[in-house]
């Protein structure tokens, strides 16, 4: 059904056009309509070819021997154990970077000191470093010829080659990812209903669990499904600091580079499927959670000129 | 006394009893081999027989082995570095002696510690060609005409690939005429053949079999003949050059972790059993070529004849060809410049 507006563009000319938003746009943008559909179009024929064919190809071939062959490949000892491993450094590297990432957030955020920006930077180590280097690191410390090596063995302390060398590469990785996400959401809400709070006699512990935890929330989830899905996903790192003893120190992205290696080809899509499946359901958390986040952030901005409208 | 508790009593005394019993002899063990790439499959079986024998000789103990496996050099390191092996078994002797001269981890004669210097089973490098082979290729020369594309692993990283370069490199000494020279000419002309270098020999394998790059394979024969018979029956065939390498894959007690972990006697027997009669037919039904006479003459049809030539023989042995061919700014590095 035509709205009551839009015929009357055509009719009034120019002057009408001007008052719809839509019509405005349109000229703002200025391309024609043939542009924007092959535009539109190339866009999605790129995401097909680089994102969907691949991702359809895994389950493809994941399902090569079947149904049955699918879940013998998933649930096989060393294929479980691997699940295992990965679920256990990511049941440590998560929550230790939550409380690592909230703290670093809250100090940088809340507070001025000295070498403020310097401890950002820090921050940012593991980004910026090839996972590669990541891994060799730990060797270099923690290895027999390295650094703390002969007071590891002295004591009988195995980290690389070990699961507590693949829980250190892990966290070390994903070390970043929940106080990047809330160092902004932070800074936007600024300190006055902290302030607020402390004032009306709350203490430290009380205005972080009532005030600034609840702010914070939904930035804090985002972090933290981005934080799990590349400690999840995390290779390079990992391949070096694990030994690659089967059932032992294979985590799931190790372990379908192994199959594949052992010409089980279905057998490494199958296991690499989980881990595409793990990435679907970060993706639609993603969607739901940044609408969260933007709605902290707003929230946020909008306090302050009401607060500054108080004061005057 | 209600005489239900007293018998659960009994039962309980006696079964607390069993299981101290039980604590006392049996043991949980568990040896990790560290490994080179293409032995995924070989010690497998080999594990498998070796544990039901150990545990039906010592009942109550309960074996595990672990396996590692990568490139042979990569593995080496990784040992240094701390990887608690009990055992290596890598393709080369060169990367067990680094045990010794990086980490004391093994003794000085580690080789002298087995028979047939350590080297349970042997193997050759072969080619591999695609089906008809349509590149008529028949011998190492075929390799440096223009338009062959051959795959290797690349040496720096890989134990084969180090045996495929110094298999070219004496096939070259031996030509009539042959000398340090011209053998290098030759290989230098052979790896402008090469389009991709592999870390490992597993890795080279999948680029040609699976993803279709080259007309020749330079392989283990073992390799070679896992990709004939399981990934692609009739799309490739073995062509047995006129000379190659005798290839000796070394085996070692880690002794410094054995001796740690209370693994020695049984990282011992484990090797041992490689040179049984047992351990030396699993080694020939996976083309590794068994040191046993008895075995090999059982498997002859896996092993056509062929010349072979030792590293000693042409090298004078690993540590001066390690030297001199691929220790940085060797004879690779200066051959493999793009």
């Amino acid at each position: 059904m035509p709205s009551p507006i839009s015929p009357a563009p055509a009719k009034n000319g120019p002057e009408v056009r001007q008052q719809t938003p839509r019509a405005r746009m349109r000229d703002a943008v200025g391309e024609p309509p043939w542009m924007r559909r092959l535009l539109i179009g190339l866009a999605i024929l790129l995401i097909s070819v680089i994102l969907l064919v691949p991702l359809a190809a895994v389950f493809h071939q994941a399902f090569a021997k079947g149904v049955d062959g699918y879940i013998a490949a998933i649930t096989a000892p060393d294929t479980l154990s691997a699940i295992r491993l990965t679920l256990l450094a990511c049941a440590i590297a998560v929550p230790f970077n939550v409380v690592f990432g909230v703290a670093a957030a809250w100090a940088i955020a809340k507070f001025d000191f000295k070498g403020k920006n310097f401890l950002i930077t820090l921050i940012d180590i593991p980004f910026s470093v090839s996972p590669v280097i990541a891994g060799l690191v730990f060797i270099l410390l923690f290895g027999a010829q390295g650094y703390f090596g002969e007071f590891l063995s002295e004591h009988d302390i195995q980290l690389v080659f070990a699961v507590p060398g693949i829980v250190l590469a892990t966290i070390f990785v994903t070390f970043p990812f929940v106080a990047r996400e809330l160092i902004p959401v932070m800074q936007a809400q600024g300190t006055e209903e902290e302030e607020a709070s402390i004032s009306l006699g709350a203490d430290g512990w009380k205005t972080f669990w009532r005030i600034t935890l609840p702010n914070i929330k939904w930035g804090l989830l985002y972090g933290v499904v981005l934080c799990n899905a590349r400690a999840m996903g995390e290779f390079g790192a990992v391949s070096v600091v694990s030994g690659h003893i089967r059932g032992e120190t294979n985590t799931l992205p190790l372990h379908v580079e192994i199959l594949y290696n052992e010409y089980d080809f279905s057998g490494a899509f199958a296991v690499a499927s989980l881990l595409a499946f793990l990435a679907v359901i970060t993706l639609i958390a993603k969607k739901f959670l940044e609408r969260g986040v933007r709605a902290e952030i707003k929230a946020a901005e909008n306090m302050v000129p009401e607060q500054g409208a108080l004061h005057s | 006394m209600n005489p239900l508790k007293n018998n659960f009593r009994k039962i309980l005394g006696v079964a607390a009893l069993g299981l101290l019993a039980g604590v006392a002899s049996a043991k949980n063990i568990t040896l990790l081999n560290v490994s080179y790439d293409p032995t995924r499959e070989l010690y497998k079986e080999i594990n498998k027989s070796f544990i039901s024998g150990w545990e039906a000789k010592h009942p109550g103990d309960k074996l595990t082995i672990q396996q590692s496996h990568g490139g042979s050099g990569k593995q080496a390191r990784a040992v240094i570095d701390g990887l608690k092996a009990d055992v290596v078994t890598l393709a080369l002797a060169f990367d067990v002696g680094v045990l010794n001269t990086q980490a004391k981890l093994v003794p000085p004669d580690w080789d002298k510690q087995l028979k047939h210097n350590s080297a349970p089973y042997t193997s050759t490098i072969v080619f591999l060609v695609r089906k008809g082979n349509p590149k008529k290729i028949k011998d190492w020369n075929d390799l440096t005409r223009k338009g062959v594309s051959v795959i290797t692993p690349n040496p720096k990283t890989s134990g084969g690939a180090r045996w495929n370069y110094l298999a070219a490199w004496g096939y070259a000494l031996r030509q009539p005429g042959g000398n340090e020279a011209k053998a290098r000419d030759f290989v230098k002309a052979l790896f402008k053949n090469v389009p991709v270098l592999d870390a490992g020999a597993r890795g080279a394998t999948t680029t040609f079999v699976q993803r279709g790059i080259g007309d020749v394979f330079l392989s283990w024969e073992n390799e070679a003949y896992l990709a004939v018979n399981e990934l692609g029956a009739g799309r490739f065939e073995i062509i047995y050059p006129s000379v190659s390498i005798l290839a000796e894959p070394s085996v070692a007690v880690v002794e410094k972790v054995a001796k740690k972990k209370g693994t020695t006697e049984i990282a011992k027997a484990y090797l041992e059993f490689l040179y049984t009669e047992e351990g030396q037919e699993i080694a020939a039904r996976h083309y590794y070529r068994p040191r046993s006479e008895k075995a090999f003459a059982k498997y002859k049809a896996n092993f056509p004849d062929l010349k072979l030539f030792t590293i000693d023989e042409a090298f004078g042995g690993w540590t001066k060809a390690q030297k001199k061919h691929f220790d940085d700014g060797g004879e690779f590095d200066q051959i493999y410049v793009k």
